[in-house]
């Protein structure tokens, strides 16, 4: 079993953990002032609405060239969103979305990724 | 969902339920990257190495197309870099409610901070209005970590003979978490707000550049547009916003309190 590539895996964790990790270490990142507060209160609701949304709207070939896409894949993202606002419920939210992909993927009705 | 209202055993228990669909999801993913890292001939060391130091999906997969193609490790980690600048913002946006925990669990905390886990700790901290770990690990270690690790390890071991999880929609399931969990976080017009922006911005600009840029776009400027407009409530919203819900107060000096007479104070509440 070949280890080439293992400090590659330890360099590449090493580029990702100041990301992680600067603001929770940071001394005095309690203390900001209220509109900065305020500001990273709603950074949650933002980058998880952008994840969803580029996840499901942009797709990038071989050579990581975006394009849009309009697809099923927005009914299935569409249809959680909507079990969870409704009924506070990700799990069914969830079990519907890969259900209904699942279903049109079977009878032919989307394509595979 | 208003937030920190939630007593702490029924937020877990949500978290719980929430998790059950982020351990699917990085099951079915670990299972393609540890495929995918096989077929390109990492070894499962070298694989399951990935999964543990790096821990960041998106990355480990650019990363094999990468090492395919004989790139430089440099230009690898300079892009890994790129790819997960964006968990910047979670840790910004869960440092106030970690502030008061050792530095040391911070640290280790950091190393297993992704999508799944932000999305799971934050929507969890402010369902209580404060941090609670062992709902950090549960997101973090038990929802996604062990999942994601374990299915590396089936994927780069068992190879071909697993079928596609995208013909069973798990591929769905990481957006359509993603999504659910926005939702669950949006409890007044300015967090819709940032979420309409966070996403067009996201789209935008990840079809005029990148996705990964596009992410952060979405995150660092979509708050703005939130910020920009003015809560139903004015100032007392932005206070909680700031601050987190009120902590539990003492009866005020000219409203005492009087045993049995069952008023309800919004106040003790939180």
């Amino acid at each position: 079993m070949t280890a080439d590539l293992v400090p590659l895996a330890l360099l590449m964790g090493l580029a990702t953990y100041p990301f992680r990790a600067i603001p929770l270490l940071l001394p005095g990142f309690e203390r900001l002032p209220a509109r900065v507060r305020v500001y990273l209160r709603l950074v949650g609701p933002s980058v998880l609405a952008a994840l969803a949304a580029v996840n499901t709207m942009v797709v990038v070939d071989a050579a990581r060239r975006p394009s849009f896409q309009i697809g099923p894949e927005w009914i299935a993202v569409g249809l959680c969103i909507l079990v969870v606002a409704l009924r506070k419920s990700l799990l069914i939210g969830l079990l519907l979305a890969a259900g209904s992909i699942a279903l049109l993927r079977a009878v032919g009705a989307a394509p595979l990724p | 969902m208003v937030a920190g209202v939630m007593d702490i055993r029924e937020s877990r228990r949500q978290l719980l339920l929430d998790s059950l669909g982020i351990m699917i999801s990085a099951g079915g993913f670990g299972l393609v990257y540890g495929l995918t890292a096989g077929e390109a001939g990492f070894s499962p060391l070298e694989a399951s190495a990935m999964s543990v130091l790096v821990f960041a999906g998106a990355s480990q997969f650019v990363a094999i197309g990468y090492v395919v193609g004989g790139v430089a490790w440099l230009a690898i980690m300079l892009l890994t870099a790129f790819l997960n600048a964006r968990h910047l913002l979670y840790a910004a946006a869960l440092a106030p409610y970690l502030a008061d925990r050792p530095r040391w669990l911070r640290a280790v905390m950091a190393h297993l901070l992704t999508d799944e886990a932000f999305a799971l700790a934050i929507a969890h901290f402010r369902r209580i209005g404060r941090a609670d770990v062992r709902g950090y690990w549960t997101g973090a270690i038990v929802s996604t970590f062990i999942p994601w690790n374990v299915a590396t390890i089936i994927g780069v071991t068992i190879g071909g003979s697993i079928p596609d999880p995208s013909r069973f929609g798990l591929d769905i399931i990481f957006p359509a978490a993603m999504g659910g969990l926005a939702v669950g976080l949006i409890t007044g017009r300015r967090e819709l707000v940032a979420g309409i922006f966070g996403a067009v911005l996201g789209v935008g600009v990840g079809l005029a550049w990148d996705p990964a840029a596009g992410i952060i776009a979405g995150g660092v400027i979509g708050p703005l547009f939130g910020m920009a407009v003015r809560g139903k409530d004015g100032r007392e919203r932005e206070a909680q916003l700031a601050f987190g819900p009120e902590p539990r107060a003492q009866p005020a000096p000219f409203y005492p309190a009087r045993p049995g007479l069952g008023v309800h104070d919004d106040r003790t509440d939180t």
